[in-house]
């Protein structure tokens, strides 16, 4: 993934990718609220994004954050902020208008314990499910998980990128771990990234309907002030943007928003396999536990044990086709997660085979070590 | 032939919008509304150049009906959303039209931030003293002893005064109208149009369904009489004590002061963050 040109070695923590991978992703508005361990995020793009005619603004709150996000978004500007689970749970209202509203832009989570102000300074992955289902009512959204500093410049340029396609608000998670892990990286080149942007409307402004999907589902974006003035509310609204009470109309939006995340599955959908082929028992891990989850799988192999790991790079839309693949394929999945289960519940839930699906979780603010993921392993 | 205030509206509504609106017969909002258009008129600004922002409430709906960039975001957030959207894009005129609900209770930490902040925004408020759309429960603006669908023994919290809130925390301009003194309104929305900074303008509105009747203070037009009879102008204020004041809405400007606008001290941050040469 990392580039063989002659960008040169940096010695970066992971919050620290992230803030050059969204910048290299064109991302030039944050609006943010300080929160261990995510803070160090806001810190470096408020000297960044000045420095490239972008805006930092320190809000009130977590809620105030993202309606700024929100609001710039909306004028035509690539937008992200960045907090922890306290955060993340005040943004849960705006993060509905965003998905209502179909707004681009990227949340970054640096999972910490919880609930509530739980363990500030500790790993967690408590707040998958949250990810997914914190804001009320059916909506479609993205959710993506980093595990290393490297994944933190990359993935977070596809979290933008899937953000401008599909219009639809992005996940980003990482933990503690990830965030504060120093490695040595090579970051690519601006000219080896690929960056997507929002389709804007060619149509002339009076036949402009800003809530009619293309042939994705998804409709051409204008910026506030580009002279297609429409209609924009956190309602539920017909195709110019007005508030509706026609059941046809509510369906026909609701259908559209969860098909054009459905039609973009393939593009979507992300994961890494290591030696998956011949694979008996699957590790199906994310974020920072992938990488001792990996070290595991080696050491079982070393041991006549045909392990294999699938590491889950976008957690939803759940890449239920890959997981099934595996599960038919070997006789155990073992799910090692710091919380109590929060995927091998969505493993368990496409698991139609054979398979025994075994949780291993941890929940006392440490680390998994590959050595317990090992014994588990072995044990299967 | 349409009168030419009937002009004025006819521009400014969108003709492609489902009318009747949702303001009950004798809602202050619309002579709020038709305020907005003349002073957007008067200022000869283009309706591209214009962003509403409003939050929930019955004043939420206000911009769904007008021919400009819309936003009608959750409640108490307008001036979160419209940060963010003047921010990016610095050159929009950009107007958050809230309710007394919206801005100081559950937007009141927003607000108070806004005003310190001090970006080069528009707050309208329509302060009608009650939660009318959820059906009349009190506000922060209710006063002591009213009866609202929350307080029906008599309320017992105090009422926020809103522009002097504005003014202590610091907003660049602070005006206040009511809804009787409809050209004091244009007035007052277009000064704060063209102030540099964070400029408020808050307006005493009747709610007769959900407060009037409840408090037994008569119909539309007899709130707008109270209105009217309560209503002292700033400087002729000056003159009087605070007994006499007691009961009294000053009216009028109440700050119009030069401080540094965000919005613009913003150019100087990113010049010196070019000055100090860190490359991404």
């Amino acid at each position: 993934m990392m580039s063989e040109t002659t960008t040169p070695r940096r010695l970066l923590q992971g919050n620290e990718a992230i803030v050059h991978g969204a910048m290299a992703a064109g991302c030039r508005f944050f609006a943010g609220y300080p929160i261990t361990p995510a803070s160090e995020i806001a810190e470096l793009l408020s000297i960044l994004l000045p420095a490239a005619d972008g805006t930092f603004i320190q809000m009130e709150d977590e809620i105030a954050s993202m309606g700024a996000v929100i609001g710039a978004s909306l004028a035509g500007v690539k937008s992200m902020t960045a907090t922890s689970g306290p955060g993340f749970s005040l943004m849960q209202e705006n993060l509905g208008f965003a998905c209502v509203t179909e707004t681009p832009l990227v949340i970054v989570n640096v999972m910490r314990g919880g609930p509530s102000t739980g363990l500030p300074t500790s790993p967690a992955q408590g707040d998958v499910q949250m990810a997914r289902w914190g804001t009320h009512g059916d909506h479609p959204v993205v959710v993506l998980a980093a595990s290393s500093v490297e994944d933190c410049f990359s993935i977070t340029v596809k979290a933008f990128n899937i953000s401008e396609k599909y219009r639809v608000p992005v996940i980003l998670l990482s933990d503690e771990v990830v965030a504060h892990t120093r490695e040595c990286v090579r970051l690519p080149a601006q000219t080896e990234i690929k960056v997507v942007d929002r389709i804007r409307p060619s149509v002339p402004p009076d036949w402009y309907k800003p809530y009619e999907g293309d042939s994705r589902g998804v409709p051409p974006m204008a910026a506030l002030g580009d002279g297609y003035r429409h209609h924009i509310t956190g309602l539920i609204h017909d195709e110019h943007g007005f508030p509706t009470q026609n059941r046809h109309e509510i369906e026909r939006f609701h259908k559209r928003l969860t098909k054009k995340i459905t039609k973009g599955f393939s593009d979507i959908q992300m994961s890494r396999g290591f030696l998956l082929e011949d694979a008996e028992i699957v590790v199906i891990a994310y974020g920072s536990v992938a990488r001792p989850a990996l070290r595991a799988v080696e050491d079982a192999r070393r041991q006549g044990v045909k392990a294999g790991l699938l590491q889950l790079i976008t957690l939803f839309p759940f890449p239920r086709g890959t997981v099934s693949t595996l599960l038919k394929q070997c006789r155990a999945a073992l799910v090692p997660e710091m919380n109590m289960g929060q995927i091998s519940r969505e493993v368990q839930r496409v698991n139609q085979f054979d398979c025994a699906v075994v949780k291993h979780n941890r929940v006392d603010g440490q680390f998994i070590t590959p050595l317990e993921i090992f014994k588990h392993l072995i044990k299967l | 032939m349409p009168t030419p205030a009937q002009a004025i509206r006819h521009e400014y509504l969108r003709h492609n919008k489902k009318f009747p609106h949702v303001w009950c017969p004798g809602c202050g909002n619309g002579i709020v509304m038709g305020a907005l258009l003349r002073a957007i008129h008067h200022l000869e600004l283009s309706k591209d150049e214009v962003v509403l922002t409003s939050g929930i409430g019955c004043s939420g709906r206000m911009p769904t009906y007008l021919d400009f960039n819309t936003l009608h975001t959750t409640h108490g957030r307008a001036l979160t959303f419209a940060t963010g959207v003047k921010l990016a894009n610095p050159a929009l005129n950009v107007v958050a039209i809230m309710g007394d609900g919206d801005a100081t209770a559950i937007g009141g930490n927003h607000f108070i931030h806004a005003a310190r902040r001090n970006l080069n925004l528009t707050a309208i408020i329509i302060n009608n003293s009650i939660y009318g759309m959820t059906g009349g429960q009190y506000s922060p603006t209710t006063p002591f002893g009213a009866i609202s669908t929350t307080s029906v023994y008599g309320h017992i919290e105090h009422a926020f005064s809103i522009a002097e809130l504005a003014v202590t925390a610091g907003a660049s301009f602070v005006a206040r109208s009511t809804v009787y003194h409809a050209d004091l309104i244009d007035r007052l929305i277009e000064q704060a149009m063209q102030k540099r900074g964070f400029a408020v303008v808050e307006v005493i509105s009747n709610c007769h369904v959900q407060y009037g009747r409840r408090n037994k203070l008569g119909g539309a037009v007899d709130m707008l009489k109270q209105f009217k009879e309560q209503a002292v102008t700033v400087s002729r204020a000056e003159k009087l004590s605070p007994e006499e004041l007691e009961g009294k809405t000053t009216i009028g400007v109440l700050v119009d002061r030069e401080l540094p606008v965000s919005t613009e001290e913003y150019k100087k941050v990113r010049r010196r963050a070019h000055e100090s040469g860190d490359k991404v």
